[in-house]
């Protein structure tokens, strides 16, 4: 951070003795066009954010204050039926789906991406660089529509043939995201076990631990505030992914007996039902405070991030 | 079991596991090209799409895929660049430098479907934009825009410090430091994430089924009009993206060759991806070299 106060004070010195000269006028301007250009960017920025929080947090929270739909309804309400004689509006069934893709698919992509980051960094860094790395960035860029027609077109034909039901599901779903979220825990698990700090490993080779213990016994507990990081920001992105994840579970509004069976997550029910609605409805409002849960999981997600950086920092 | 066979063994599975993610992901790019590959041709990438009957094409979204990444960059790129040299230069570490990285962070967090919530309630009603290019690369520019922020504060903090303190010692204000002196050096890091930015816009749909629409007017590819509803270039007409038409096809499809049709614009999808990627790569250390004067 000092070598940005440096230059600054810096060029205030040069600049005021000689404010009177008429060659200073064209620099200060271009310096003013700089600071006020770049500013308005950073405003444009927070502006942005702060309509989103607050027309989403509008819309969702008039489902409670106009609608009468109680908060506690809506959080533990089993059954979801907006177009019934008396509507219904539980959100739990579409809540446990979220939850459990994302955590699903975290238990099975955290496992993996550290394999892979070891590997990177730890057992053939030449090789990890020229192969490992370019298909962990090529999984990073492949657009979710198309893992979820894979997934549709693979994935759930192929836990229909292995187990009862139809093959759609919390299993299927969360076999997709895993793909997805697969580079997101990789490239953190990677960057935290490069950056350790040097003398550690070789002070655990010379004491004559072999390669494994380093890494099970010194690594990976002094780099686990990282490797959450990655896991929870995987985790962060599960839960928001939209498309892939409404092909490939069924999108039934029921919270399912077993991971093979129909369910539905939060956002797949949004996708499905916000075209079909009014503006200003109930049902239209009910899914806006559905869009509220999932902008809270995000501020969760990422003060849980913080946290655990402040804890890695320390 | 010896200190010695547990190394390994260890050894062993993770050399599996990386060995299992690459054969994944070659087969799954393997599978989707395989699939796909024979249904392009010349027809399905020009004609446009059928909604009941056999043999249409995907001409008109693959243009409107193009074209809205061309909108989303002319916006993204002058306010990323803007805000990624605040974040760098301007700020001034303290509460609110801080208070601005955590909204960085929250923006690229949101799930895109909000984002599309949000265009869909203030740019397409509020604004009146209704279902159109513009409000998609509106609604892309939320997207992007965190990213375009980190990639240029990164590119810039990555430039040497003598390089910057010796223009400021020859005189020169800070601000043409910045725009001579420290961009050109980071452009070739700006270049390679903006492209893969890109890449991620272009595969984009969620945020995209409520701000550029689900459908494509019947377009007149020898209007060149832009106010016209029919030409192509008009970016305030509505407009179904390459992926968005994946997803449609894949949830509601009633052409009797959805499926294929829909691994054909897959493999189109995925090829564009892998194009980016390269020429990401390529384009950085062609640039790198131009720069920086090393062979």
């Amino acid at each position: 951070m000092e070598q940005m106060e440096q230059p600054a004070a810096h060029d205030q010195s040069r600049i005021q003795p000689r404010t009177n000269h008429k060659l200073v006028k064209p620099h200060i301007m271009e310096e003013w066009v700089g600071k006020v250009f770049t500013t308005l960017c950073i405003i444009v920025l927070v502006v942005t954010i702060a309509a989103i929080v607050y027309f989403v947090s509008s819309h969702g929270l008039a489902t409670f204050i106009t609608d009468g739909v109680s908060l506690g309804g809506l959080l533990s309400g089993l059954k979801w039926d907006p177009e019934g004689e008396i509507p219904l509006y539980g959100a739990l069934p579409f809540i446990f789906g979220s939850f459990s893709t994302s955590l699903l698919a975290a238990i099975i992509a955290a496992p993996l991406g550290c394999c892979a980051a070891v590997f990177m960094t730890q057992i053939m860094p030449g090789l990890g660089k020229r192969v490992l790395q370019p298909v962990i960035e090529l999984l990073a860029g492949i657009p979710s529509v198309v893992f979820g027609f894979v997934g549709l077109s693979i994935v759930v034909p192929f836990l229909r043939s292995v187990f009862p039901g139809q093959g759609i599901g919390i299993a299927a779903g969360a076999i997709v995201l895993s793909f997805m979220i697969l580079p997101t825990i990789t490239t953190i698990a990677t960057d935290a076990l490069s950056n350790l700090q040097r003398g550690l490993k070789e002070g655990s080779f010379a004491l004559g631990a072999t390669r494994w213990q380093t890494i099970y016994r010194l690594v990976i507990p002094t780099t686990l505030p990282s490797l959450l990081t990655g896991v929870v920001l995987g985790m962060s992105r599960a839960f928001g992914e939209a498309l892939a994840v409404q092909m490939v579970i069924g999108n039934a509004p029921h919270i399912p007996h077993s991971l093979f069976e129909s369910a539905s997550t939060l956002t797949s029910v949004i996708t499905l039902d916000m075209g079909n609605t009014v503006t200003g409805s109930t049902h239209n409002n009910a899914l806006w405070s559905l869009a509220l849960i999932l902008l809270a999981m995000t501020f969760v997600f990422v003060f849980i991030v913080r946290f655990l950086e402040r804890r890695n920092n320390r | 079991m010896s200190a010695k066979t547990a190394d390994r063994i260890a050894t062993a599975v993770i050399i599996a596991v990386s060995a299992l993610i690459v054969l994944l992901l070659a087969g799954l790019l393997g599978y989707i090209l395989f699939r796909g590959l024979p249904h392009i041709s010349f027809h399905f990438l020009t004609s446009g799409p059928q909604t009941i009957k056999a043999g249409g094409g995907i001409g008109p979204q693959l243009f409107n895929s193009l074209f809205l990444l061309v909108l989303t960059l002319i916006i993204t790129i002058p306010l990323g660049l803007g805000a990624g040299i605040y974040m760098s230069e301007y700020a001034k570490p303290g509460k609110l430098t801080d208070s601005i990285r955590l909204i960085v962070e929250v923006l690229s967090s949101f799930p895109s479907i909000v984002v599309g919530l949000f265009g869909l309630l203030v740019i397409v009603n509020v604004f009146g934009l209704g279902f159109s290019l513009f409000s998609g690369a509106l609604a892309l520019t939320v997207f992007n825009l965190p990213l375009m922020v980190r990639i240029t504060e990164q590119a810039l903090k990555g430039v040497p410090r003598e390089q910057k303190e010796a223009s400021l010692a020859l005189g020169l204000s800070r601000w043409k430091t910045i725009t001579s002196v420290m961009l050109p050096i980071a452009m070739p890091a700006i270049v390679t994430g903006t492209i893969l930015a890109s890449g991620r816009v272009f595969g984009e749909a969620a945020a995209l089924l409520f701000t550029a629409g689900m459908s494509s007017p019947r377009l007149d590819f020898t209007n060149w009009n832009p106010l016209s509803p029919f030409s192509p270039l008009n970016p305030f007409r509505p407009a179904e993206t390459l992926a968005v038409h994946i997803w449609k096809i894949n949830s509601e499809g009633l052409a009797p060759d959805a499926s294929q049709i829909a691994a054909g614009a897959s493999a189109v999808l995925i090829i564009m991806v892998l194009i980016f990627n390269f020429s990401a790569r390529w384009f950085g250390r062609f640039l790198h070299r131009r720069f920086t004067a090393t062979k």
